[in-house]
């Protein structure tokens, strides 16, 4: 007997067809389904899921997770990642290639998928590095990756320096209809760097990154962009900077986007003040004015994709001197609350305006055609949000293995209720 | 009120306008017994002091080694040669090692700014940031400001010029925070790559030419070019160096007579200062290394002897 889920009186929102309206909404089996399609006369097996009062979206899609997996696993793995994502309401979650070994060969690509077959609860694809061992020097054979399945190409924390290296890439990404996803550093600028480049790094006497570091290689891949044609994507901005050149490079139609953390959206260097390692991240968090116009870069369309860049780390790993922590902290599971938070709170977005940028966007830039929407036919991946629930970020809600995120004990209002990632429920906050 | 708040020592900026002069009234004491005939006395008996010194730098240790000896402590000393660091053993659990066996006092040099703060936040016994990484040297300022009021009497508005390499100096950050306490006024002095405008948010001035500053200086401090600390990026030889920042005899013609010449050593000799000036009555640089260690001694004992629970001795 097939399994038909009714989702009942929910506020349905689908930016991908600019639908925001009350309404039920059908899943049969692992896809959604218009009720007036169904055969009359077939026996189903139904489960009725009351949504009164509540968002149902499209699966939520994170473009830039770190899983650690394979390599770290004692900070994450594919199971954990996945879990993870699913209390936070993501259905689809793209995996960084930087784990050990990089994925930069058709076998390790096999093997994470398979892995992520196998163990996570929600879809994880992977993306493969630009170039081999993500050392910047010779590219990775990205024909064979784009058959083994991954679903954009980046050397994520290792920015290609090599300009020349980086143009054939984005030319062979092109070729291939691939997105190239870049994280934007020059590295001559920032040897040794710890933190944003600014009053707080010379109070503070740690190496300054100047946000310059990032526009420059932002520069770059616009004018690499409309050079190749490549869609291109540039991680994690930072600095008012790069929002400015993104939005210059939009306005001529190039396809280029841009995607911004939490982290960059709520804190600023001052946040340092205490060399509290769980603030360091790459790129560092910036000044005020950078905060700002981060925030403004995505309420007007020029950053159109939020992501996590979930960066998982041990305990003991942070408990160190500032200069000796890595960078990075996890996100996955109280990004949706942020956001809410800075947008629908605050009345700088609408709903469909920030599901867009969580659902549409991401899907629109990786080419997925049956996820972040909730037309018929779509796979039924499916985030039920409760945005008046009010709670808190404890050690006991976390599922990731990590806890490297100063949002640990923070309160929020509003959170995912129920994750459904093909027709089946992995995440239900009321059953834990 | 306790004049000694403090558990521990790690930036000038914790220190209030009574706690300095308190550590200053405090080492003037102890310079005293300095000069005595018997120059030890028991205020830290039975504790134990370690120089926990992950960067070496031989004379701050030696000075906070003899200044704790001179208090009666027992003291340790861990460097970076240390196996535990060789072996890979991580700042805190070497600190808690010590701890556990029965450490009062940690001194911490480390090249991590941040470090001294770090233990201090985890760790029950007390810490004396002794250098991190560019951050602060607070000991070294305390003896500054010593030695400028014992040569100039009051610091209030008196004319401070900080000269060099100031983006990777932890020296000249406490120095601006201790100078400010006592109403300087400062300008920073060096080329735009060592001395960013971004210095101005300390309130101080910043500037890249240095004689026009030199005349109406009451002091003029010199930082040690840091040769293992830079790339070659930051200025295009010790040659050019020399012929903007140095402190030559012709440039200290333009100074005032009475103006001081500090240096908080080692001093590369002809880089940074002429040989000459460095043997100058004007400079004040021994006199610095000798009220380190009253100074640290002042430190120690606010920190391990509190006020009221041992009897001071008398000056």
């Amino acid at each position: 007997m097939k399994k038909l889920i009714k989702i009942l009186q929910g506020r349905i929102i689908d930016p991908s067809r600019g639908l925001d309206q009350i309404g039920d909404l059908y899943i049969l089996e692992d896809r959604i389904i218009d009720p007036n399609t169904l055969d009359a006369a077939e026996r189903y097996e139904i489960e009725e899921i009351p949504a009164g009062g509540k968002i149902v979206a499209p699966g939520l899609i994170d473009i830039h997770v770190h899983l650690r997996e394979p390599g770290q696993t004692a900070k994450e793995t594919i199971a954990t990642g996945a879990l993870a994502a699913a209390v936070g309401g993501y259905t689809t979650i793209v995996a960084m290639p930087n784990t050990q070994p990089v994925v930069d060969h058709p076998s390790v690509v096999s093997w994470v998928r398979q892995r992520a077959a196998e163990t996570a609860c929600v879809n994880v694809l992977p993306s493969a590095c630009l170039s081999q061992g993500a050392e910047g020097e010779r590219l990775a054979p990205m024909a064979s990756l784009k058959a083994a399945g991954v679903v954009a190409f980046t050397d994520d924390g290792r920015c290609i320096q090599n300009n020349e290296l980086m143009r054939r890439a984005m030319e062979y990404a092109a070729m291939l209809g691939v997105p190239v996803m870049d994280h934007c550093q020059d590295y001559s600028l920032t040897q040794g760097a710890v933190m944003h480049e600014g009053e707080w790094s010379v109070r503070l006497g740690l190496r300054g990154w100047p946000s310059i570091a990032e526009e420059i290689i932002v520069a770059r891949n616009i004018l690499l962009c409309e050079m190749t044609g490549a869609r291109v994507h540039c991680q994690h901005l930072s600095s008012a900077g790069s929002v400015r050149l993104i939005r210059e490079a939009r306005a001529r139609g190039l396809p280029i986007s841009a995607e911004v953390t939490p982290h960059h959206l709520s804190f600023t260097d001052a946040e340092l003040r205490d060399y509290d390692t769980l603030y360091k991240v790459n790129p560092p968090l910036r000044t005020g004015e950078d905060r700002l116009a981060l925030l403004e870069g995505v309420i007007d369309g020029t950053i159109s994709i939020l992501a996590s860049d979930h960066a998982p780390h041990c305990g003991y790993e942070k408990e160190v001197e500032f200069d000796l922590a890595p960078f990075g902290m996890i996100n996955l599971e109280t990004q949706l609350a942020v956001y809410i938070q800075l947008f629908i709170e605050s009345g700088r977005l609408s709903w469909l305006q920030l599901l867009d940028k969580l659902t549409t966007q991401p899907a629109a830039l990786l080419g997925l055609k049956n996820k972040g929407t909730l037309a018929d036919g779509a796979d039924a991946d499916v985030t039920i949000i409760d945005p008046h629930v009010d709670w808190e970020a404890t050690d006991e809600t976390f599922r990731s293995k990590s806890r490297n995120t100063p949002f640990l004990n923070r309160k929020f209002r509003g959170r995912a209720i129920r994750t459904i990632v093909a027709g089946k429920t992995v995440w239900d906050e009321g059953r834990g | 009120m306790n004049p000694w708040p403090h558990k521990d020592l790690v930036s000038i900026r914790q220190l209030t306008r009574d706690q300095f002069d308190y550590l200053l009234q405090t080492a003037r004491s102890f310079k005293e017994i300095l000069s005595r005939p018997i120059k030890k006395v028991p205020s830290l008996r039975g504790k134990t002091v370690v120089n926990l010194f992950v960067e070496p730098s031989t004379r701050t240790r030696l000075s906070f080694e003899l200044a704790a000896t001179r208090l009666s402590a027992d003291v340790l000393n861990l460097d970076s040669d240390t196996s535990s660091f060789k072996k890979g053993e991580s700042l805190l659990d070497t600190a808690r090692n010590l701890q556990s066996m029965g450490a009062d006092i940690i001194i911490l040099r480390h090249n991590a700014a941040g470090s001294a703060d770090f233990l201090a936040r985890r760790l029950p016994a007390h810490i004396i940031n002794a250098g991190d990484g560019a951050h602060e040297h607070p000991t070294q300022a305390i003896l500054d400001v010593f030695t400028i009021r014992e040569r100039l009497g009051s610091l209030e508005n008196k004319r401070v010029l900080i000269v060099g390499d100031i983006l990777h100096s932890r020296v000249a950050r406490s120095n601006i925070y201790a100078l400010k306490l006592y109403g300087a006024d400062i300008t920073l002095v060096g080329p735009p790559t060592l001395v960013p405008r971004v210095f101005e948010s300390l309130g101080v001035r910043v500037a890249h030419e240095l004689d026009a500053h030199l005349p109406t200086a009451d002091v003029i401090y010199l930082l040690r070019i840091q040769h293992e600390r830079q790339r070659a990026t930051y200025f295009p030889g010790v040659n050019d160096y020399v012929y903007l920042y140095g402190l030559t005899p012709a440039r200290l013609g333009l100074c005032k007579p009475t103006a001081i010449i500090m240096h908080p050593g080692p001093m590369n000799r002809g880089v940074e200062i002429h040989s000459d000036i460095a043997d100058s009555p004007q400079s004040t640089i021994l006199e610095q290394v000798n009220n380190g260690l009253a100074v640290r001694m002042a430190v120690l004992y606010a920190l391990a002897a509190g006020t009221a629970q041992m009897a001071f001795p008398t000056a």
